[in-house]
């Protein structure tokens, strides 16, 4: 327990060592929950787009 | 390799191959740098457990510059040669650079406090980074504020190439100026003047920021990629629509 209290005490610089990690985790932890949605959306309406045109898939193939 | 690059389906085919290799190293490594910076890497004798946040300031410092001078380079190669995916590059990579930038900004100052006693100087090391920060700002905002790509990505790319200059200014405003910041104790010619039980650690968390760069880096290039799809397919039928 004791050595749990001293890691968090950070040699009485907790104050200025945690906040730095945690913004560092929210940047990072935020650009890429970011980031993934932004992909999961345009791969979702690429998706519908393509269901919604199923005659335009099939062209290249009759055509040839 | 940049020519066989060129075509985006194979990029998408190369970059989902690579993802889910990148994704867990990148985890990986975060939990060794950060176990070893802040379990086993010893306080520094002057600086106590402040010196800790040097395995978060450094990393994100060097992206902060590593990722401008990839967009001024992807921005260059746009211009000159119009390879189809340097503006997607670049236009990927300004959000990453300007959270690590702000990430540097921030936790320099939660450094600067306890050991020089102040938050903030206007010295030339700080200022340059915090112009380094609208400069990405910038960039972003002139993306947003353009709607036809093409006129964008243009745009983008001039200011991204104007800016540039700023990147050796950051990188040697600690030995041109004198300022309150230290000198370079890592990436200099005569070698890293910092001890190994600290040098491993950065070193292994600095590996841990450059691999998730490049790995939400390809997220949010195939992101973009597969938006301009969706903005060509619904044009077209809106074209044939009409």
């Amino acid at each position: 327990m004791d050595t749990v209290a001293t890691f968090l005490a950070m040699g009485g610089y907790a104050g200025f060592v945690w906040p730095s990690f945690a913004l560092t985790f929210v940047v990072v932890i935020g650009l890429a929950i970011a980031s993934r949605r932004a992909l999961r959306k345009a791969e979702r309406q690429l998706a519908l787009l393509e269901q919604s045109r199923p005659a335009r898939r099939a062209r290249p193939g009759k055509a040839a | 390799m940049l020519t066989r690059l060129a075509n985006p389906t194979r990029f998408l085919r190369l970059a989902d191959r690579l993802l889910p290799w990148l994704g867990a190293a990148t985890v990986l490594a975060f939990i060794a740098g950060l176990v070893w910076g802040l379990g086993f890497a010893p306080a520094d004798y002057q600086q106590g457990d402040t010196v800790r946040i040097m395995f978060v300031h450094v990393p994100a410092a060097w992206l902060a510059m590593f990722g401008y001078s990839f967009m001024a380079v992807a921005s260059f190669v746009g211009l000159v040669w119009k390879h189809p995916l340097a503006d997607v590059a670049a236009k990927a990579a300004a959000p990453l650079g300007a959270g690590f930038c702000l990430v540097a900004l921030v936790t320099g100052s939660l450094w600067g406090q306890p050991m020089w006693g102040t938050w903030w100087v206007w010295d030339a090391r700080l200022t340059s980074m915090l112009v380094l920060f609208f400069l990405y700002v910038g960039y972003i905002a002139l993306w947003s504020a353009i709607d036809e790509p093409e006129r964008a990505s243009k745009a983008a790319a001039i200011l991204a190439l104007v800016g540039a200059v700023n990147v050796p200014i950051v990188k040697f405003s600690v030995d041109w100026w004198s300022t309150l910041h230290q000198p370079s104790s890592v990436m200099r010619l005569d070698g890293p003047t910092i001890d190994p039980s600290i040098l491993w650690p950065l070193l292994v968390n600095a590996i841990a920021f450059q691999l998730y760069f490049v790995t939400v880096l390809l997220w949010r290039m195939k992101a973009e990629l597969i938006g301009r799809r969706v903005r060509a397919l619904t044009l077209g039928l809106a074209a044939r629509e009409a």
